[in-house]
């Protein structure tokens, strides 16, 4: 009894917490998104009034979404640019994390601390690190310049290509703990056995070490792709005119608009949007778990 | 040969991860009033860094915030951790486990904007909480708890369960067993999570952003709205010293973490090998 007690109140709290801070939100802007506002108070969307009850649901912000080219353009953009973030992660990452796993076993954990070492320090100042690099009068343009490679400054800052860079230096780490965690897992016998059976080098990576690593290779994707989609600092502070960003819009709706209702709708479009990853990464996380479990 | 190769690649990465960092610590102490252009050592943009009132105030208020939240996350992350590791059938796991992980990924502006909703709705209703110190750190802590969550659940995953069991059948209280059986054994998992939870509340930009009010700018607010602007020393001063504190922190704790994980292991097999003399 005293026990049944006790396991309610640990499952409670969290539980708890939880539902009133991260789950009822998403429903309070689902209600406001489709809320009637004038600009102060929102107008509830279910009235009894003389005994009639009322549904009053005003979906002209989703179709203000859908009309206006900012919108789709900077979703699409969203999507693309965190898409790419995501595969440069796993192109670079992934030699990384197949080396780290092949390394002697004494170095691991010093390897490994020197990778999380940045993800320790201030998320802000290593994005805001990069504008010193590449301003037109930056580090990087100096030492061009310098050497004679070019006559010119480039223009770095501002471009798709610093935003890239931007998002894959801030999201690298999680693309290599998941690759990591499945590589050092790796079974070296089967590498063995198909190298014995006469398999070539990059025969036995593709046909072996990349099938079985693919649990991590979803997930280390996912953990890039996501939080990018909806990315706001480093779009602020080294995107440009040619990468709008939905985090920047939601943000612009809110912030400069004030228009809370809109920045409902583009919040619910993002979270929709976002669904089918979720979901598809909290799969990816309970194979590697149950994976790990059997080992 | 094929070692050089994964040797050179894993220095290329290193370089990558490193040089930003190295960059801004170097010229933090550039004496020119071009950012990026050097000029010569000076220490003077400490000086005025400290003299800065908008930067010392918000460190002390981040500071603060980030304190609180640590505590708030720790207490959070061990109970939800507890109860994804320890009970495995309860109503609505599967929505519990979804929530847990969910913060981590879900994009920041729109955790910020829905949490901000939700407490607005509940300022019309009760005229409480007005935003502040105490709405920042609402948001920090159910971010931080996530993070706590996965550092604690990790370490409660690879425990050795028979050492509770067997406190349980010499009698312990489950209270018991818990403070003087796992509390020590999750320890250090615990001190990883509050200083890791620490460091993502000193961070954070959109969330506070959306949670602060009037009077409650935090350090990171005060930087990004410099930093939209242009480059400046006296951000770069600020990001060394933090650098350096952090990295001194993380360096040291995880030798001490070690350490303290070895002596632990050294102290079971000697109890483990005199409870078998005292048998036999």
């Amino acid at each position: 009894m005293l026990k049944d007690w006790g396991k309610r109140v640990v499952i409670g709290i969290p539980f708890g917490w939880l539902l009133l801070f991260f789950a009822v939100p998403f429903l309070i802007i689902l209600k406001i998104s489709v809320s009637e506002s004038d600009g102060v108070k929102f107008a509830d969307i279910v009235t009894y009034q003389e005994g009639v009850l009322a549904l009053k649901l005003k979906f002209s912000n989703y179709l203000f979404l859908l009309s206006d080219d900012l919108y789709l353009k900077a979703y699409w953009s969203s999507i693309k640019y965190a898409a790419i973030t995501a595969g440069v992660c796993l192109l670079i990452g992934y030699p990384f994390a197949y080396f780290m796993a092949r390394s002697p076993v004494s170095w691991r954990a010093a390897l490994m601390m020197m990778v999380m070492l940045p993800f320790w320090t201030s998320f802000l100042l290593r994005v805001y690190a990069w504008k010193g690099l590449l301003d037109n009068n930056g580090i990087f343009n100096q030492l061009f310049l310098a050497i004679g490679i070019i006559d010119a400054p480039i223009k770095m800052m501002n471009t798709p290509f610093s935003l890239v860079l931007g998002m894959v230096y801030v999201y690298l780490p999680f693309m290599i703990l998941p690759l990591y965690a499945t590589l050092s897992k790796l079974d070296v016998r089967l590498l063995e056995a198909a190298a014995d059976l006469g398999a070539r080098p990059m025969t036995t990576f593709w046909k072996i070490t990349v099938p079985l690593s693919k649990s991590g290779i979803i997930a280390g994707f996912l953990l890039v792709f996501i939080p990018c989609v909806g990315e706001f600092v480093t779009p602020a502070l080294l995107g440009g005119p040619e990468t709008p960003m939905i985090g920047r819009v939601l943000w612009d709706e809110f912030f400069s608009n004030n228009d809370w209702p809109m920045a409902s709708a583009v919040a619910v479009v993002v979270i929709l949007l976002l669904l089918i990853p979720l979901g598809l990464l909290n799969r990816a996380q309970a194979d590697a778990a149950g994976r790990g479990s059997d080992a | 040969m094929r070692s050089r190769l994964g040797m050179g690649w894993m220095a290329v990465i290193y370089l990558f991860l490193y040089l930003p960092i190295f960059s801004l610590v170097v010229f933090s102490f550039n004496d020119s009033k071009m950012v990026t252009v050097w000029g010569g050592f000076t220490t003077k943009w400490y000086v005025e860094m400290l003299k800065d009132r908008e930067v010392m105030e918000g460190l002390w208020l981040s500071l603060k915030i980030a304190f609180l939240t640590a505590c708030a996350s720790v207490v959070l992350g061990t109970l939800a951790a507890f109860t994804m590791v320890r009970y495995r059938r309860f109503k609505g796991r599967a929505l519990f486990s979804s929530m847990i992980t969910a913060p981590l990924v879900m994009p920041e502006v729109i955790i910020g904007l829905s949490l901000l909703l939700l407490l607005v709705s509940i300022q019309r209703v009760f005229d409480f909480p007005t935003r502040g110190i105490l709405t920042i750190w609402l948001g920090h802590a159910l971010l931080g708890m996530a993070y706590a969550t996965v550092v604690i659940q990790s370490r409660l995953l690879e425990l050795d369960k028979s050492l509770e069991e067997a406190a349980m059948d010499l009698g312990c209280r489950p209270w018991q067993v818990f403070h003087l059986v796992t509390l020590p054994m999750i320890g250090q998992s615990l001190l990883s999570a509050w200083l890791l939870t620490f460091t993502v509340s000193l961070d954070d930009v959109v969330l506070t952003a959306f949670l602060n009010g009037p009077g409650s700018t935090t350090l990171p607010l005060v930087i990004f709205s410099r930093a939209k602007l242009g480059l400046s020393p006296t951000v770069n001063a600020v990001a060394a010293i933090m650098i350096f504190v952090v990295a001194i922190a993380v360096i040291f704790g995880s030798i001490w973490l070690a350490k303290q994980e070895k002596r632990r292991a050294l102290e079971q097999a000697l109890a483990y090998r005199q409870g078998m003399q005292e048998i036999s």
